[in-house]
């Protein structure tokens, strides 16, 4: 891509060398068992790349959200489980301290979390209340200087790992009142820190996709923390996180146009060695154009997040943008994985294969940081038009 | 200490390599182009031992083309203080003997305590640019160790023989070579391609380091012809009737490979 600098060319490249070499032998087996690698994990953290948008003061490697990003796409190409880890780690778990965390909270949690030896979740969804994220029930109530957090979470990525630290919860903390008199919830977000009496972290779920990657349900049962772990302003909850989403959108849509890469790579070259009827598969035109398919949707896709990520370093609205990037590239992983498992006929089906993982990896492309659907809600909603 | 490392770029050691047949250079256009994963493993040994010992500089110095510039950075963003390129296109076809001169210039320019080498680059495989570096140098030469320890006036390593190992050791300056059984390479983090940036990068030609390039009072070799490895043939498929195991053996004492 002409847009990179020296620098961060060579930063995708060497985040590619690492993930060839270091995450995609393990990939196979950690999808198979359920289980993230904590080895690869303490690896990235050696490597920096828990660090990469934070500045050196706080311990990170002073970059910026392109640089998380392209590190992001790179994991994505071999094991999206391990690229979803980070991008989770980052957005949903050290991003929101160093955004809105008071100095105490800052020197407490982020040198651990921008090294990569601890990790935090961000607990949002709710049985009741996913795309809608106003309906969320779990409660915090200030009983003299503690909170009482009662209500559950589920789906929440890197919440039970061996080095997961606590999760920031979204919470009901009261009613405020609009200008014009009606009442709305007021929403919060609190730091609960794992092991914490009445916060209990449910089993791992049995997912079709994202194997590797860390989630769990949650449940808060009186769980008292300090007032000092409210994180940002008490009602401020709602317009943090938002915040945090869209960010998180730009890197969902790395993620996704790294997957969609890696079924580029692995349809090319299998392609290209793959002889039925005595000619390699990929001198049939058919099999040729569905590959330039493929590249094209790659470059689509990586167009759309760069600009988008660009736009968020500048300071500049990148709502939009947000939303587009991850709307095209999630579709460009999907149908680039069904066109990689297809080429690669029943062998696609094997799940030993890297395209079988992508294949069933990228349908929560689609559906998480936002569905698809979302993504035209917002979209729309940037045009004007009342969706 | 100063610790020179030499690394150079090869092509991808994974890719598809060509040789031009023109000039019997390997043609660096074909492909990707990367540093070469022995000198990487070389300048592992240095950092290493810089990390542990304050006061270690460690240097990477290369020889090759201009372009070779940003595959030279990676070194620094590994962690080498400085780097030393001497990019001049009239060494461009330079021989192992030129090479070696030049090299030893450049070394003797920047100063040193020990210069640590691969024993052998992916690309030219001539093998004996350390001993020639250290003829020239006049210093001793410890050559394909598996194993380096680095003192205070001193190296040692244990090279592996046929049947056995040696432990040699010898009083610094000195150069070494290694071989692939020392640890990979660190990776580079985002801080250190950042701070690349800002590290000493010296650029040299031939006339800076007083070498003649076509000095012809020194013995020269010359490349009389280059040719194409030939395309791997068909082989022989025995089908198992049964048999198999058996015209497999014979196969194997038919052409002497067992
Ligand atoms: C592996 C995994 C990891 C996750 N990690 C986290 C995490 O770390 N933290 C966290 O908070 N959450 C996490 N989630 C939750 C995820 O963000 C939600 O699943 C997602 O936002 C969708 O919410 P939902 O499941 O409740 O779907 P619902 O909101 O019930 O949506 C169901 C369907 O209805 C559609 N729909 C809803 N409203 C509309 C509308 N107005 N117009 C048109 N269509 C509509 C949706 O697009 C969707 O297709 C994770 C989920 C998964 C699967």
């Amino acid at each position: 891509m002409h847009d990179l600098t020296d620098e961060e060319q060579q930063l995708y490249d060497m985040v590619c060398e690492f993930a060839d070499t270091v995450v995609a032998p393990q990939a196979y087996e950690a999808d198979r068992t359920h289980e993230l690698s904590m080895d690869v994990v303490a690896q990235m953290g050696e490597l920096g790349l828990f660090g990469l948008p934070f500045p050196e003061e706080v311990g990170g490697q002073g970059g910026d959200y392109m640089a998380l990003c392209l590190a992001i796409e790179a994991l994505a190409r071999v094991d999206q489980s391990v690229a979803i880890t980070l991008e989770a780690g980052v957005g949903l778990g050290a991003m929101p301290i160093f955004r809105h965390g008071t100095d105490e909270q800052k020197a407490e949690f982020l040198p651990d979390l921008v090294a990569g030896r601890a990790l935090a979740g961000f607990g949002l969804t709710e049985p009741e209340a996913g795309s809608d994220a106003g309906a969320t029930r779990t409660t915090a109530v200030l009983d003299g200087d503690e909170w009482v957090v009662n209500g559950s979470k589920q789906f929440i990525t890197n919440s039970g790992t061996p080095i997961t630290s606590f999760v920031t919860v979204t919470a009901v903390t009261g009613e405020r009142t609009r200008p014009d008199g009606s009442t709305a919830k007021e929403l919060s977000t609190i730091i609960v820190p794992n092991g914490t009496p009445g916060f209990t972290v449910g089993p791992g779920y049995d997912k079709s996709g994202w194997r590797a990657s860390d989630t769990h349900p949650l449940t808060f049962d009186d769980v008292r923390v300090p007032a000092a772990n409210l994180l940002g302003e008490r009602g401020r909850g709602f317009a943090n996180f938002l915040q945090a989403l869209d960010e998180g959108r730009i890197a969902i849509a790395a993620l996704a146009t790294g997957a969609a890469q890696g079924c580029l790579d692995e349809a090319l070259a299998y392609a290209k060695t793959r002889n039925v009827f005595g000619v390699p598969i990929a001198s049939h035109q058919y099999i040729a154009f569905t590959i330039a398919g493929m590249q094209a949707r790659v470059h689509t896709a990586r167009l759309a997040w760069h600009d988008a990520a660009r736009r968020a370093d500048a300071g500049l609205p990148f709502k939009k943008e947000a939303a587009i990037a991850k709307l095209v590239s999630s579709d460009a992983a999907m149908l680039n994985a069904r066109d990689a498992t297809q080429i690669f006929g029943g062998m696609g089906f094997m799940n030993e294969t890297t395209v079988a993982r992508h294949y069933r990896d990228s349908k929560i492309l689609e559906i998480g940081e936002g569905t698809n659907e979302v993504q035209l809600m917002v979209i729309a909603r940037e045009l004007g038009l009342a969706a | 200490m100063k610790i020179i490392v030499l690394v150079k770029e090869v092509p991808d050691t994974w890719g598809e390599r060509k040789l031009d047949l023109e000039t019997g250079l390997a043609d660096r256009a074909a492909g990707e182009v990367v540093l070469d994963e022995i000198g990487e493993r070389a300048l592992e040994v240095a950092l290493a031992h810089a990390d542990a010992h304050d006061g270690t500089e460690v240097v990477v110095m290369s020889m090759g083309p201009e372009s070779a510039a940003t595959t030279i950075r990676k070194g620094l963003a590994m962690g080498a203080a400085s780097a030393v390129h001497i990019a001049d296109p009239a060494l461009a076809a330079a021989d192992l003997g030129l090479t070696a001169r030049t090299l030893a210039a450049a070394i003797r320019r920047s100063g040193f305590d020990l210069v640590i080498t691969g024993n052998l680059s992916t690309d030219g495989s001539g093998g004996v640019i350390p001993a020639m570096l250290a003829e020239l140098l006049g210093v001793p030469n410890a050559t394909a160790l598996s194993s380096v320890e680095i003192a205070d006036g001193s190296v040692s390593g244990v090279r592996a023989v046929e049947g056995g190992t040696m432990r040699v050791n010898a009083p610094l300056p000195a150069v070494v070579s290694i071989t692939e059984a020392l640890p990979d390479a660190r990776f580079p983090n985002f801080k250190g391609i950042m701070a690349a940036k800002k590290k000493p990068f010296e650029t040299l030609g031939a006339a800076d380091l007083d070498v003649e390039p076509e000095d012809l009072s020194v013995g020269w070799s010359i490349m009389t012809a280059v040719a194409e490895k030939p395309p791997r043939t068909a082989g022989t498929k025995i089908t198992d009737d049964g048999d198999g195991g058996t015209r497999i053996a014979e196969f194997l004492i038919e052409n002497r490979l067992v």
